[in-house]
């Protein structure tokens, strides 16, 4: 009988922990297919980050280390510079790279490191209990802003793929969504783009994930969609900002 | 044999870690030790290594945890303050256990303190300095040779243990110059770094770095682990130079450049008849508490006096080495000074004469 659907090899076999309705499984289901299907599974290096997905080394299937909150772009600019034949990727949510670790993304974009950068966008803090994040929208009601973001106390949402898409060391930015099929298609192959850029040495590259959070925004998982392209998709539009005519 | 070199401290630093086989060194400007900095920016062309200079000392302690995990011998340097900085990196270090070196060329502090020596950063490399139960093997050399082969020592020693190595470097160590012997040949030592996350390249099982055991059954098992490896280091790794302790009524105890004046010192109270002698923490951890124990129980010992450059630190290992059994002095020097001869001889005559309390 022929095999028409298994899972993926890039993936462990260890059952996921996140909340029911969350993106992140999907986003780790297709970076792995990904890496099955350009075959560098052997050769790819992830770093995890700190929030909900600190042990996605535990599902991720090739080699994995664990980072400091934020830090992850600068570890895997260690890892990168002593395997520069290897893939290198982080795997980072929106507090973990647009907040604490603002700095080490920036300057791994502005160095053109040559590294793929997973940006999870879920406009929340998951882990520690639905915080406001750097990309938390206005009037979004966080815990630490029950009443709302409002812009003259907490200022205004970061959009992080406009910001590091002016950098010449980025040679490839797209921001995607996990809201339906056709989206989750386009996702996995920003995602293999991104591994292109990076195999032929083009510099930085990151894709940027619209995700849920239904725990933390208190919606059900089919509403948290609703939300995503109600509410996020406005203040965070889909599409390249770097890299459209890149030919990988 | 090579020949003598004239150079200065933060120099050697860099080119004996080229020498031990370091080929990634990442690291951000602050005096007094930015030397290093600009010694690796050339030199890592020259044997195909990588340098980066880092947006913060944050980013470059974890390009530092990246490339130790990768398996290569990294390095970064800094002062006092970009210490502090790394302290995040370096807990997580010890977490993970890779091996790693980290310089620092000491400044006074607190704050920003100064630019000039200083040795205030005993109690943060010794006893921690991050956050959890983690020990750093910290060498303090005296000299420029023995900054030369404890730089090269280091690494062999992070790899052995897959431990961080820290060089406790006072100011005057970084910037002053002394002629160098290199040696021909580096005894560089070859671990096993199958840990090493290099790719899977077809290992049947991935490799994961990771400082994070969630269940504390998990993580308390872990700190018996790193417990138990530090107590090996503690046991094996401990170094110290003890002179001209037959006899003598009072000894030292000093370490780094602060040594070297306490070794002219010694000299000047023989010629005044007070018998002096000294015994220097080359391992400032560990600690060489056996070797100050046995001598403060020899019998023709009266007092210690224990010199640094701070508001006295390491007195307080000395203090619990010595257990209470002799009387242990101070007199240190801060905001970047260091004691002269004059000072450290009049105190020795004074405790000599019995008329320090």
């Amino acid at each position: 009988m022929a095999i028409v659907f298994e899972q993926t090899k890039g993936l462990t076999d260890k059952p996921f922990h996140y909340c029911p309705g969350c993106t992140h499984g999907i986003i780790h289901r297709i970076i792995a297919e990904v890496m099955c299907e350009a075959n560098i599974l052997e050769d790819t290096i992830g770093v995890s980050p700190v929030g909900c997905t600190y042990n996605n080394y535990e599902y991720f299937s090739c080699d994995m280390v664990q980072a400091a909150h934020g830090r992850a772009p600068a570890v895997a600019t260690g890892i990168k510079r002593v395997h520069p034949d290897k893939n290198v990727f982080t795997y980072q949510g929106d507090g973990d790279l647009a907040s604490i670790g603002a700095a080490e993304i920036l300057h791994a974009a502005a160095r053109g490191e040559k590294i793929s950068v997973f940006f999870v966008n879920n406009a929340i803090f998951g882990m520690t209990g639905g915080q406001m994040a750097p990309t938390t929208l206005l009037d979004q009601v966080t815990t630490t802003s029950p009443f709302g973001r409002d812009a003259a106390q907490q200022g205004y949402p970061m959009n992080v793929s406009e910001l590091l898409a002016t950098l010449p060391g980025a040679v490839y930015i797209e921001r995607v969504a996990l809201n339906n099929y056709k989206n989750i298609q386009a996702a996995k192959r920003a995602i293999a783009k991104s591994f292109r850029v990076q195999q032929q040495g083009l510099g930085f590259s990151m894709v940027e994930f619209l995700s849920t959070c239904p725990t933390n925004w208190g919606k059900e998982p089919v509403e948290s969609l609703r939300w995503l392209e109600d509410k996020m998709m406005p203040q965070y539009p889909l599409g390249i900002f770097k890299g459209k005519d890149l030919e990988v | 044999m090579a020949k003598r070199v004239l150079m200065k401290g933060n120099e050697v630093i860099a080119e004996a870690a080229v020498r031990a086989g370091c080929r990634h060194y990442f690291g951000y400007p602050i005096t007094p030790q930015t030397e290093v900095m600009h010694y690796m920016a050339k030199r890592m062309v020259e044997v195909g290594g990588a340098f980066v200079q880092a947006e913060s000392e944050v980013a470059a302690i974890n390009m530092v945890y990246g490339a130790a995990a990768a398996g290569a011998r990294a390095l970064t340097s800094s002062s006092s303050p970009g210490i502090s900085l790394k302290q995040e990196g370096i807990s997580y270090i010890a977490g993970a256990e890779l091996p790693a070196v980290v310089v620092n060329i000491v400044r006074a502090g607190p704050g920003l303190g100064g630019i000039q020596t200083s040795q205030g950063d005993y109690f943060q490399a010794t006893k921690g300095g991050g956050h959890g139960d983690y020990r750093n093997i910290v060498l303090a050399p005296a000299s420029i040779q023995e900054l030369y082969e404890i730089t090269v020592d280091s690494f062999n020693l992070a790899d052995k243990y897959r431990m961080l190595v820290m060089i406790f470097g006072d100011g005057t160590l970084g910037q002053m110059m002394e002629p160098v012997q290199f040696r021909d040949e580096e005894p560089i030592i070859k671990t096993d770094k199958s840990w090493a996350t290099t790719g899977r390249g077809g290992r049947a099982e991935h490799n994961v770095v990771t400082s994070i055991y969630i269940e504390p059954d998990m993580l308390e098992k872990k700190n018996n682990e790193l417990q138990d490896k530090y107590a090996i280091v503690q046991q094996m790794e401990t170094r110290f130079e003890s002179i001209n302790i037959k006899d003598a009524e009072i000894i030292l105890t000093a370490f780094g450049t602060c040594s070297r004046i306490c070794k002219n010192v010694i000299r000047q109270a023989a010629e005044l008849g007070i018998k002096v002698g000294m015994v220097r923490p080359i391992t400032l951890w560990p600690f060489p508490s056996e070797e100050i124990a046995r001598v403060a129980a020899l019998d023709h010992v009266k007092a210690f006096l224990d010199i640094e450059l701070n508001a006295g630190q390491m007195i307080e290992d000395v203090r619990l080495a010595v257990n209470g059994s002799k009387p242990v002095f101070f007199h240190g020097r801060m905001g970047g000074n260091m004691p002269t001869q004059k000072e450290l001889l009049d105190q020795i005559v004074l405790i000599h004469k019995g008329e320090v309390r």
